[in-house]
């Protein structure tokens, strides 16, 4: 939260309470803005919660340990089948919500293990490649574990999935006040989310300044070092692969329920890439950066959608470009402008690793002295 | 006196090359040993090897009387013996006090559950290790730039405070490899007094050096290693008039004059 209140331009710096509580009032009143543009913003803004989520996951194996990860969606993946597989009709089976989830997340993180005791002794481009192997063997396994038997029902997906379902209150129903008052489910969601992200967000900060997020720090900087210093690299390794999996695996137990149907196409390699800018785009290492960078291109798209068209009609009568083809070229074009003008991301802050207010009081006993 | 460190006939090939050949030394409680030698003799492999950076093919380390695990660097510093390098190698996107800090990552324990709640034993362990590591910095002198990154220090500083890091694992043995390369001669003695001052509070120091004077004016003792074999071990005055040693610094032998 810190590092997201610094990251508040003018501000942040100046008034830090001020911004923090701008960040929360933003944070609450969002979907009502949204919804003043139609339903669709506010499933928008969900899955830009989502996103953040992933791009906080994957900012932690890559921006913090430096482990670069091109298959980061196969977590995401694995979360989701997980709950689909557990709580459809496709097995029949209905399980809780809140045993699912930490099963989703315990066999993302499982998969983070079966991932990263290959690449232990991997780094930069080579490990870039065999993440990205395993992305894809994830995806091709959903695509094709439906014969002899049909586990994943193969293309088709799985449809159906249980909603959210917090002990007896379903999220995916509108709640209903009165005689002409009702909540929507999307705010429902997009609330479950926002404590969900708000949850990751403390939980990362906590492990970024700690021991062990210095020894990922370590470890990132300079390998040799890190072992010469006492660091189990190896363990250390594992730790942030497991972590990471395991943010992508409750994101995607969150995605297949809010979505109501996973099929493997959701968790192609486009989708490893597009986390991955949203985590080089925002600023890596950093966690406002992650958060920045997610909101701002899970929303971009779909803004030049709802531009482009109209825009296009009143210019030349007609439409040229799909925006589903510009949307690539723009967001390639704002990659290229960015790797140029600001090479560190939007917000290319240092994270810290130690508490400030742990040196200030050890600073001030010196000054007593 | 009480022997620390024995290496008993450590070996290490590489490919064709024998870079370490049968090398028996002890290094004994509280003193400086010096290990010297013309550029390429195996001091730093040496230095490897004992470290765990590098399997030995032969011999052992026997360390406070019992042997260290080999290939398993992070179980040698848990043992009780740091080092530094012969180029500087930081945590260049931490501060001064975060890599103090990570330094001393093996002797605390709070492990992902401690760090997530955040409870009374983590949040008293981080307490205790910034402010250890605030006094390691101030130890070697740098405490006015504990907030600063560490690539952006000054050359000196950065070795001093590569020295502050190894400090934090509470090491028994501290090995540094070259401590003194490219520093200029007030540099040199500013370090020489820190040296000094480590050997006083109780820890061993094993040096790799090529500034002689430093050498000959710090160590208590002297090993001379050329081309992979020990030739020389004594106290520096006796280790400068050795003829072998003379001979592998200078040229020798029957090509002579």
């Amino acid at each position: 939260m810190n590092e997201l209140v610094a990251a508040v331009p003018w501000l942040g710096k100046r008034n830090p309470t001020a911004a923090r509580w701008l960040i929360i009032l933003v944070a609450i009143a969002a979907p009502f803005i949204a919804w003043q543009f139609g339903r669709s913003w506010v499933r928008i803004l969900d899955f830009a919660l989502l996103y953040m989520m992933l791009a906080l996951g994957l900012n932690l194996v890559v921006g913090f340990a430096g482990l670069l990860d091109l298959g980061y969606i196969a977590f995401y993946a694995v979360g989701a089948y997980t709950f689909a597989l557990l709580a459809s009709p496709h097995f029949g089976i209905h399980l809780p919500f809140w045993l699912i989830l930490p099963l989703g997340a315990a066999f993302a993180a499982l998969a983070g293990i079966m991932l990263g005791f290959p690449v232990l002794r991997l780094r930069g481009d080579y490990l870039a490649i065999v993440t990205l192997g395993f992305g894809e063997i994830v995806r091709i396994f959903m695509l094709n574990l439906n014969y002899p038997v049909n586990i994943t029902n193969g293309p088709q997906g799985i449809n159906m999935i249980d909603p959210i379902n917090l002990f007896g209150w379903d999220l995916s129903r509108n709640i209903r006040i009165g005689e002409d008052f009702t909540i929507n489910s999307l705010f429902l969601y997009y609330y479950f989310f926002l404590i969900a992200v708000a949850g990751s967000i403390l939980f990362i900060q906590r492990l970024q300044i700690s021991r062990i997020g210095r020894a990922w720090a370590a470890m990132r900087d300079d390998e040799l070092a890190a072992k010469a210093i006492g660091i189990n690299t190896r363990n250390m390794k594992l730790l942030a692969f497991a972590l990471g999996a395991t943010f992508g695996g409750v994101a995607g137990a969150l995605f297949g329920a809010f979505q109501g149907f996973v099929s493997p196409e959701s968790f192609s390699l486009m989708e490893s890439i597009a986390v991955l800018t949203m985590v080089v785009f925002g600023g890596m290492g950093n966690i406002a950066g992650a958060v920045v960078g997610a909101f701002v291109l899970a929303l971009l798209p779909e803004v030049l959608r709802d531009v482009a068209v109209p825009l296009q009609q009143t210019l030349f009568g007609h439409v040229l470009l799909d925006p589903e083809v510009l949307r690539m070229l723009l967001l390639s074009l704002a990659m290229i402008l960015m790797m140029l003008l600001r090479p560190a991301g939007m917000i290319p802050a240092r994270a810290r690793y130690c508490h400030d207010k742990h040196l200030s009081a050890t600073l001030k006993q010196e000054a007593a002295k | 006196m009480i022997t620390l460190l024995e290496a008993r006939n450590i070996g290490k090939r590489f490919g064709g090359l024998q870079a370490l050949s049968d090398v028996s030394l002890t290094i004994r409680k509280g003193e400086v040993y010096g290990l010297i030698g013309p550029n390429g003799a195996g001091k730093t492999t040496f230095f490897n090897v004992l470290t765990g950076a590098y399997t030995p093919d032969g011999g052992e380390f026997v360390f406070n009387g019992s042997e260290l695990p080999t290939g398993k660097p992070h179980k040698v510093v848990g043992r009780g013996i740091a080092r530094t390098f012969q180029n500087i190698r930081l945590f260049r996107d931490l501060t001064a006090l975060e890599n103090v800090m990570a330094g001393h990552h093996i002797r605390t324990k709070a492990g992902v559950w401690g760090v997530l709640t955040q409870n009374r034993f983590t949040r008293e362990e981080e307490r205790l290790t910034t402010g250890r590591a605030y006094e390691l910095l101030r130890y070697v002198g740098i405490q006015r730039f504990a907030d600063v990154v560490s690539k952006n220090l000054s050359y000196g500083d950065q070795r001093r405070l590569e020295i502050a890091r190894a400090l934090a694992t509470e090491p028994q043995l501290l090995a540094l490899d070259e401590p003194a390369a490219g520093m200029n001669a007030t540099e040199t003695g500013q370090l020489k007094q820190l040296i000094q001052q480590i050997r006083n509070d109780g820890i061993t120091v094993m040096l790799i050096e090529h500034d002689v004077k430093l050498v000959m004016g710090l160590c208590d003792r002297v090993a001379v290693l050329d081309f992979g074999s020990k030739i020389a071990e004594d106290v520096p005055a006796v280790v400068q008039k050795d003829d072998a040693v003379i001979a592998a610094y200078l040229g020798g032998g029957k090509h002579a004059n």
